[in-house]
């Protein structure tokens, strides 16, 4: 204990006063150096000792029998083959193939940590070390030399004398990384005008997103919504679910007395409205629909549509009302959309307000 | 005492018992074959410079640890998930086990997904494992970050590693946000077409970058083979390099360690490598191996089979993303519905300002290091460790922006919060939105405040003692509280922290900086001088000469005494 | 021990359980149920028995002859019952959630004040009071019948955006929400789908079939009988709670083996 560190701690080539630090009155205080070594139990009790060890390798054992476990269950606990405990082939099976393989694994596992980690603090030497720090640059000698290395190279390759050299080089490096915008155009198209357009165009059916059956308007009772897909929009289309991402649509009829939005009711029928599901801000399935305030809520960011004003955006973060599906009815009764979309569905986008 | 050769470490006490002699150790060396590796790879060189290096022992020094295990947790699980896992968006039918999706039409992503959860034997163990260890490895990250934070063991010379620090935990989050979509679940889908919403609202060149990325419309038919690609080769790879660069700087600067008596800024002081790290810290690799094991075992994650194969048009209530990527998902809620069109041209205020405010709040952690080193003017090297209450204004704003991070986060889960809470989700709204301009103000000053508190109530502590709730009532009637002094070891850690002061403008210190030293360094509580605890020490003694004069040295209430 | 842990998972003993607890709760006689003429399978003592329960514990909001009833200020006190039928009366009085306590953003599902015979008188006078949709019969709950896919699919495109996936409910504007299904009788679910409560939309066969109804409770039995595969379920609730779970339990863990190894062994 004698020695006594007064640290200061500034390392030699970057001493120089800190501003910001006071200077510590009348030095500071020593550093007292550490303090006196409190033996264990094992260090100074043999039976202590014993037990500890008995302790450590009572540990590895469980991990041993973990092990076991693991492997045991992993042939009679299977999901597909042998069960004990539930019929193979069900969720039942897979849940006991899980939690005994899993346990079987973390006691494998754990126990060989817990071991070691026992092993190192009741039996292994506990009396701390002191380890000196380097400084981290190197010696003046050393940064001499590196600085050499540095303008000599430098001076060898003719840099500063070679200008035309130096130009051209530049030019390369500048033109070399627009090469790579080329194979990044290869990664997709163009948006060209696929944004501003669905598969809806007029006359098409509206029918039942699950089962693509069509919809009179007299079934669409009041306080109802219905989620919609447009006829022929089929699962052997190649660009299926690319389509299906734009033309969701909801069909919800409201009393035509309680329409703010003539516009909106003109391009519905007898107060059946439909508007893009796809929400205006970053375009989440909007849908929540409640059918005394006939809002729609948006679940991701909470974005609220008041159905009764042209889907107007009443709360949350998007800015755009949903776009509305004009419909009609077809000679059968059947619902029909009367166009497609009047602007972009979806996310706000930087030209969607240009014609495509 | 501490020997000054500067690589050979030695205990204070007797040197240890292996010592032997240079030929016993040849010995040793070629009988474990360390002999040939020497004659081919230096191993001696090495083991000589590694074997005994000394790390500090600290239970908060740990969490370094449990994100680097739980990152080898992560490739050994996800190894054996691309046994079994298809990252394709070509559709099947599913006819595996789980009757309620079989005849669905699924991706083979989607049913391969599956297939692992169901039919391959401990399957699901592994994915759970995945998972779970990727939560762990990101709250890891985290954490350890903010022990660096607060303890200020990001200073010199150690910035570049925060700053490595800081891309592991952005990759971290990439490396999570692309393995979450690869299941191809309602889901994880509908975070994909956030992302694709997020991207269409940049300025010009959003529609090009969406267009680009998912090989055309959303959702394409690439964009799960080409974030399987980002998950598997780019990000890993990009993590296990920075992580080796992120430990080399660790040996090379060996580690911080918390002020103490016999601890310095020129030693570090703790356990060597061989033995007692390897096992505490090898040992540390399986009990985090273990949790991680036991908690997939007995607790489900990502039941992608109830979320559904992805279909744009469905959409679950309460659709969060992982913790990591919610205070991403916080400010999109956030935000009111602020979009303007320019020349025609549409801007996205409600898109563009939350990014904005992202960028931001992650650039001034990764530059924090920076900004503090310049208030301070600080460039010596520190080693020791503050103690987060001797930094009030770091340790506030710390807390600052731990407070604006949690309140987007918990903005992200408002409907979970508001159907568990019985709250109307839009009154929260607006609670969060007011909350993320008030929160950190406040929680900065309060945090500031407790830390001086602190500062002084150490302070106390340094001077008088530890308080040993015996009072006496002197003859004069004076009442006087009987104070243990502390030991020279335990005074050390409240006395030996810099104090510092602000600055004023002029003689080459800007206006700005003075402003920004005083904002940092005006409040402050004075330490303990030696002088003060001279004459503290001196009082204390007198006092307690006039008790023992009063009462003999019996401190036992007279009361007690009569029995 | 093995055959009969098989026995019980097997998907036809939650059929049974099914029909047990139809039978149990009263649903036998729903079995006997012409559909459109539902009204004449109550007796005329049902309905009066009915009529005076409605006497005493509705009329005061949904007014003496069910007609609804407004406040002075002309905000509705109860709806009209006239047309909603029995399988509305069966929901909202079989739930708990009419007779209501106060009024609320929301009626909160609660043990049910009525027994199952005066659940059932209450239906009969409604029904009696106008045409209206009956309560589903055994043969349109039956899970032997359903397909599962559709179910899910349907359910998926339809209620999950409210309900969530899992069943586990989720939140709505201005303190309403939509409640949990987990733990709801299929009967329950199939009626809110036929009558709309309170800020539901309603989804009458028009809109989703009674097959697909039929599906989709039997979709949310099987989510129920096939439980958790992989542990605790968390409440189903995804990502966040997940999260929750690696930040106190997981981190507890790992911070608790941290302390242990950093601390000196005595």
């Amino acid at each position: 204990m004698s020695e006594h560190v007064n640290e200061n701690p500034e390392s030699p080539r970057s001493s120089g006063t800190v501003s910001t630090v006071a200077p510590k009155e009348g030095g500071g205080f020593p550093n007292p150096g550490l303090p006196p070594h409190v033996h264990r139990q094992a260090d100074e009790n043999p039976r202590a000792e014993k037990r500890a060890e008995r302790m450590v390798a009572g540990l590895f054992l469980l991990s041993v029998l973990g092990t076991v476990v693991f492997i045991a269950s992993y042939f009679v606990f299977t999901p597909m083959g042998t069960n004990l405990l539930g019929e193979p082939g069900t969720l039942h099976a897979v849940r006991w193939s899980n939690l005994f393989t899993g346990v079987g694994l973390a006691v494998a596992v754990f126990f060989i940590g817990a071991a070691a980690v026992h092993w190192a603090k009741t039996l292994m030497p506990d009396e701390e070390w002191v380890e000196e720090r380097h400084h981290i640059e190197g010696s003046d000698e050393t940064r001499e030399v590196a600085a050499g290395i540095i303008t000599d190279g430098l001076d060898e390759s003719g840099i500063a004398r070679r200008p035309v050299i130096v130009t051209a080089m530049i030019a390369a490096l500048t033109a070399l990384p627009i090469a790579v915008l080329a194979p990044l155009s290869t990664f997709g198209p163009l948006p060209g005008s696929k944004l501003h357009h669905t598969f809806w165009k007029k006359g098409l059916r509206i029918t039942r997103d699950t089962d693509g059956t069509p919809i009179k308007a007299s079934e669409v009772a009041m306080n109802s919504i219905f989620h919609v897909m447009p006829e022929g929009l089929t699962e052997d289309l190649e660009d299926y679910l690319e389509e299906r991402a734009k033309a969701a649509t909801v069909l919800i009829r409201i009393d035509p007395e309680l329409g703010q939005n003539q516009d909106s009711l003109d391009n519905g029928y007898q107060g059946i409205l439909a508007f893009s599901k796809i929400c205006t801000h970053v375009g989440c399935p909007v849908a929540l629909y409640e059918q005394q305030t006939h809002h729609m809520l948006c679940p991701c960011h909470q974005s609220t549509f008041d159905v009764t004003d042209g889907a107007k955006v009443i709360f949350g973060p998007a800015h755009r009302p949903l776009p509305q599906l004009p419909i009609e009815v077809d000679a059968e009764g059947y619902l029909v959309a009367g166009g497609d979309f009047p602007e972009p569905i979806g996310p706000s986008f930087w030209d969607l307000h240009k014609d495509k | 005492m501490s020997t000054t050769t500067p690589t050979r470490p030695s205990t204070e006490a007797e040197a240890p018992a292996s010592q032997g002699s240079g030929d016993g150790r040849m010995l040793r060396l070629g009988a474990v074959g360390g002999d040939w590796l020497d004659r081919r790879v230096s191993g001696a060189g090495l083991l000589r410079f590694m074997g005994r290096k000394i790390f500090p022992d600290h239970w908060s020094f740990m969490f370094g640890e449990v994100a680097l295990y739980s990152f080898v947790v992560l490739l050994i699980s996800g190894t054996y998930l691309t046994m079994f896992f298809v990252p394709s968006m070509d559709e099947v039918v599913y006819n595996g086990i789980y009757a309620p999706l079989q005849g669905a039409h699924v991706s083979k992503a989607y049913e391969s997904t599956l297939h692992i959860s169901f039919e391959v034997k401990g399957g699901l163990l592994f994915r759970q494992m995945h998972h779970w260890s990727c939560l762990v490895f990101m709250v890891a990250i985290f954490v350890h970050m903010f022990r660096v934070f607060f303890t200020g063991a990001f200073r010199k010379p150690r910035e570049l590693n925060w700053l490595v620090g800081f891309a592991l935990m952005v990759l971290g989050m990439v490396a999570g946000f692309t393995g979450y979509s690869l299941p191809d679940d309602v889901l994880s889908g509908n975070g994909l077409r956030v992302v694709d919403g997020l991207m269409k609202g940049i300025p010009i060149v959003g529609t090009y970058i969406s267009m680009l990325l998912f090989g055309g419309e959303f959702p394409g038919h690439d964009i799960i083979p080409r974030f399987f690609t980002i998950h598997i080769l780019l990000v890993p790879a990009a993590i296990l390099g920075l992580i080796a660069i992120h430990m080399v700087m660790l040996v090379l600067h060996k580690h911080t360690q918390y002020p103490g008596p016999g601890r310095t800024e020129r030693n570090v002081v703790g356990f060597p490598v061989f033995p007692v790290y390897a096992a505490k810290a090898g040992g540390f690799f399986f009990l985090v191996f273990g949790i991680i094991t036991l908690i997939s075992a007995t607790t489900a994650i990502n039941a992608i089979w109830i979320y559904g194969p992805y279909d744009p048009s469905p959409v679950s209530a309460g659709s969060q993303p992982d913790w990591y990527m919610l205070w991403t998902d916080g400010g999109l809620r956030l935000i009111p519905g602020w979009e303007f069109t320019i020349f025609g041209y549409t801007v996205s205020l409600n898109i563009l300002l939350p990014i904005v405010v992202y960028g931001g709040l992650l650039v001034f952690l990764a530059l924090y290091p920076f900004i503090e080193q310049w208030v301070t003017g600080d460039d010596r090297e520190h080693h020791l460790l503050d103690l987060p209450y001797n930094a009030p204004v770091r340790t506030g704003i710390g807390v600052a922006w731990l407070s604006e991070y949690l309140i987007l986060a918990m903005a992200a889960t408002n409907d979970l919060i508001a159907l568990k809470l019985r709250l109307s989700i839009n009154d929260l709204t607006w609670t969060f939105r007011i909350a993320f301009f008030l929160a950190p103000i406040i929680v900065f000053y309060v945090t500031k405040r407790l830390c001086i508190a602190m500062q002084r109530q150490k302070r106390d502590l340094a001077l008088h003692g530890e308080e040993t709730s015996k009072v006496v009532r002197m003859e004069d009637g004076q009442m006087l509280e009987i104070h243990e002094p502390l030991n020279e070891f335990d005074r050390w850690v409240l006395v030996q922290h810099d104090d510092y002061r602000p600055l004023k403008a002029g003689k080459g210190v800007s206006s700005l900086r003075a402003a920004a030293t005083s904002f940092f360094f005006k409040d402050r509580v004075a330490p303990v001088a030696p002088s003060e605890l001279r004459e503290a020490l001196e009082h204390a003694g007198h006092e307690r000469h006039r008790i023992d004069e009063l009462t003999g040295g019996d401190y036992t209430t007279p009361d007690a005494r009569r029995h | 021990m093995k055959a009969l842990a098989a026995r019980r998972h097997h998907p036809l003993a939650f059929v049974v359980i099914l029909l047990l607890a139809l039978a149990a709760t009263g649903g036998l006689y729903a079995a006997f149920q012409p559909r459109d003429a539902q009204a004449e399978s109550y007796s005329q003592d049902d309905v009066d028995a009915g009529k005076d329960l409605f006497l005493a514990n509705c009329a005061s909001c949904h007014g003496t002859n069910a007609q609804g009833m407004q406040d002075k200020s002309g905000a509705t006190l109860g709806p009209s019952l006239i047309g909603v039928g029995a399988a509305a009366v069966d929901f909202q009085v079989g739930t708990g959630r009419m007779p209501m306590q106060n009024s609320g953003a929301q009626a909160w599902r609660k043990a049910p004040q009525m027994n199952d015979e005066q659940t059932r008188q209450l239906a009969a006078y409604v029904s009696s009071l106008g045409p209206g949709p009956s309560v589903p019969d055994e043969d349109q709950l039956d899970a032997s019948k359903a397909d599962l896919e559709n179910g899910g699919n349907v359910f998926r495109v339809n209620c999950a955006m409210c309900h969530n996936a899992g069943g586990a409910g989720g939140a709505l504007t201005r303190g309403k929400f939509a409640p949990p299904l987990q733990g709801v009788e299929s009967k329950h679910i199939y009626e809110a789908m036929e009558t709309g409560p309170q800020n539901m939309p309603v989804f009458n066969d028009d809109n989703i079939s009674a097959k697909d109804k039929r599906d989709v409770v039997s979709y949310l039995g099987a989510l129920e009988e096939n439980g958790s595969p992989g542990g605790i379920s968390l409440g189903s609730f995804g990502p966040v709670t997940e999260g929750l779970y690696a930040w106190t339990i997981v981190l507890s863990l790992l911070v608790g083996c941290a302390v242990w190894l950093g601390a000196k062994a005595k």
